[in-house]
């Protein structure tokens, strides 16, 4: 399969954020292609979350355009993001503390609802069936990151490894073209990171691109093909796993950065 | 059979006794009161039905408070403007007016017109500000609540400003039983014009289960949990494809709808605005009994509604009288008399109503800070310092 047949589903172009002097994302390009696992991996402030945050449009970038399925949407509202197709989770884990499991993953589902507020003002039969698919695809995508059996548990009250797959069930009930995952393994033992990586591996089974940040090249070399890396803002690096970590100046910004 | 009901129910939903107990205690008030007066109803019926507007109002403003998390200052600007639209279009004052030509609308449809004109007033309000920070709203109600009854005392020339518009038309029923109740045989009668407290508290009645149940559909929707998830985290709520202003701002004006209803009964059942009547103390009052009943439940803020009325406009108005009569039964009714600075027991106890009624709040939100009667969700947040720990909790009652 040559990689270069493969159409972008997201194109990152040229893509500056500056917060006041300082400039968190530096002229950054690259595509992610259709059904792959992409990773952004960098060193701690290397401006990945605030690539994330302005692909979503929670801090649209200062400039530069982010395209999605040939459609720009640089500057959309972060609900319009969600609705064209990209979810996405959080590094610092933003669930909903107090509504359960089953709530969060229906609430994922809103931007796919249609019940209008007549609908849900008398209990229309149109919103009593859509909630009940609503429901049930909650409970699905529940079994699908395999914590069903915290369904009517309050997300706050959630082991800390079912509250990450939890956010990821909530991004998946959007029903996303493209799944943006920032250090989805995060605080995880190894055997955590392995089991996460194999759900991961089962998202993009199910159509769904996966664009992924993490901190530990060793869990990022294990599950894609492509990489690009940041440091202080600015793409130093883009490839295979092997060329990048041969990259000279990688190694110096791990390096450098760790010794 | 009944512990079964309570235990094994289909939802398990700690509010459903809470709302039989508040459904009979609706049906056998008026026979309680009844009998206690010897059938001499009318006076505490009328305060009963008085307090069912409370009750609208607490309902309403809970969507925008306890659902959605908006603070609302100024709730009793659409309570005015519901009040004001019934009285422009139910009564002769538009003969007064510069229009020339008196106007007179069927209550029953002025309560949907007054709805609409008070969310539509919400939406003004609400589109600009609800964009920005959550504090903005409080600041923009406080200075909309303070301007509304300033416009409708000072455009004198079409609400006669200070003195208000009186002899609004009578409500009035297509149908209506009459019965032993009201001194009557059992009959249908036509054109009912509802004079009668009962007939007002009967009316009432209704209203307020019907909005309860369009309210709880509302919670237990798509809408109620996008509400939900606003009041928690914005901008993970956006993020999961919910537009947050879209959904604040309706959650705004359907509170507002809810005033402008409350206000257009208000003005059938007292056939009289007047400016004085919407002022900053009562949308405290209604923010107070929302949250003393316990925020965002639809049970707890009728509980708190009821209880802050009784207290307000009945105990503490009686409270000078019960002294009176509390110091001559023990002998001591040379306090009932003024004497130099002393002015006497009745005035010193009602001089400190509010000091009263300070304390009786201060003491409930001190002992249940939740509320009386609080949802899962906010009593689990106000245990969030007390013990941190995850404790595995289910909650099927809230979510089924
Ligand atoms: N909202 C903001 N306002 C100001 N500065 C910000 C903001 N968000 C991020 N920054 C700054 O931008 C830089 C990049 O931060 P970012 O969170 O994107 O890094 P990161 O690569 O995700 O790091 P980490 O691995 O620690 O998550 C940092 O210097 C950070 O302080
Ligand atoms: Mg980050």
């Amino acid at each position: 399969m040559t990689v270069e047949v493969i159409p972008p589903i997201l194109r990152v172009d040229h893509v500056t954020k500056r917060f006041g002097g300082l400039v968190a994302v530096d002229d950054v390009t690259f595509d992610v292609k259709k059904g792959e696992i992409f990773a952004l991996i960098g060193p701690n402030g290397a401006g990945k979350t605030t690539l994330f945050n302005g692909i979503t449009g929670i801090f649209p970038p200062t400039t530069g355009r982010v395209i999605f399925q040939d459609r720009e949407i640089t500057g959309a509202k972060p609900h319009q993001v969600a609705t064209l197709g990209i979810a996405r989770t959080f590094q610092n884990i933003r669930l909903f503390e107090y509504m359960s499991a089953l709530d969060n993953v229906r609430l994922g589902q809103h931007c796919r609802m249609h019940a209008k507020l007549w609908d849900s003002l008398f209990k229309t039969p149109v919103e009593r069936a859509e909630e009940r698919r609503v429901s049930d695809r909650a409970i699905e995508l529940l079994q699908f990151v395999g914590i069903e059996r915290y369904t009517h548990t309050y997300a706050r009250n959630l082991p800390y490894g079912s509250q990450r797959r939890l956010e990821i069930a909530r991004a998946l009930a959007t029903n996303p073209a493209l799944l943006l995952l920032d250090e989805p393994a995060a605080g995880f033992t190894p055997q955590e990171k392995v089991e996460l990586m194999g759900l991961v591996h089962k998202i993009v089974d199910n159509g769904v691109t996966v664009f992924l940040i993490e901190h530990d090249m060793k869990v990022v070399m294990g599950v894609s093909r492509r990489i690009v890396v940041l440091d202080h803002g600015e793409k130093i690096a883009e490839g295979t796993p092997e060329q990048v970590r041969n990259d000279q100046r990688v190694i110096e910004a791990y390096l450098g950065k760790q010794h | 059979m009944l512990r079964q009901f309570w235990e094994g129910g289909p939802r398990r939903d700690p509010n459903t006794i809470a709302y039989v107990v508040l459904l009979v205690a609706a049906i056998f008030f008026p026979i309680l009161v009844n009998v206690i007066t010897g059938g001499n109803s009318s006076a505490i019926m009328t305060i009963a039905a008085d307090a069912g507007v409370y009750v609208l109002l607490a309902i309403g403003l809970n969507v925008v408070v306890g659902f959605a998390g908006l603070l609302d200052l100024g709730y009793a600007a659409f309570f005015a403007i519901g009040a004001y639209t019934y009285a422009f279009l139910a009564s002769d004052h538009m003969r007064v007016t510069p229009l020339g030509e008196p106007i007179h609308i069927s209550f029953w449809i002025v309560l949907l017109i007054a709805m609409f004109v008070a969310a539509s007033f919400g939406v003004i309000l609400g589109a600009p500000t609800l964009r920005l920070r959550g504090d903005y709203l409080a600041i923009v109600t406080l200075g909309f609540g303070e301007i509304v009854p300033r416009v409708f005392r000072n455009a004198s020339s079409w609400t006669s400003g200070v003195n208000g518009i009186s002899a609004l038309d009578i409500p009035s029923l297509p149908l209506w039983l009459q019965g032993p109740w009201s001194g009557d045989a059992f009959a249908f009668v036509t054109d009912f014009k509802v004079i009668s407290s009962l007939a007002y508290y009967v009316i009432m009645v209704i209203l307020v289960i019907i909005c309860v149940i369009l309210v709880r559909n509302l919670h237990r929707s798509r809408l109620g949990r996008a509400w939900m998830a606003v009041r928690e985290d914005e901008v993970a709520a956006a993020a999961m494809g919910v537009n947050t202003v879209a959904v604040k701002l309706l959650a705004f004006s359907i509170g507002a709808a809810f005033s402008g209803f409350a206000g257009t009964y208000y003005a059938g059942k007292l056939s009289l605005v007047s400016p004085e009547n919407f002022g900053f103390s009562v949308s405290i009052t209604i923010l107070v009994m929302v949250v003393l009943g316990g925020m965002g439940n639809i049970p707890g803020v009728i509980t708190g509604a009821l209880l802050i009325y009784y207290v307000i406009f009945v105990l503490l108005q009686q409270l000078p009288e019960y002294a009176v009569n509390f110091v001559s039964s023990i002998g001591l009714s040379g306090l009932v008399r003024s004497s130099g600075d002393y002015p006497g027991i009745a005035e010193f106890i009602s001089r400190l109503k509010f000091l009263v009624f300070g304390l009786i709040l201060v003491i409930v939100m001190l002992v249940r800070p939740q509320g009386l009667l609080p949802s899962r969700q906010r009593e689990q947040e106000l245990h969030k310092g007390v013990h941190d720990e995850p404790v595995i909790e289910d909650v099927t009652a809230e979510t089924t």
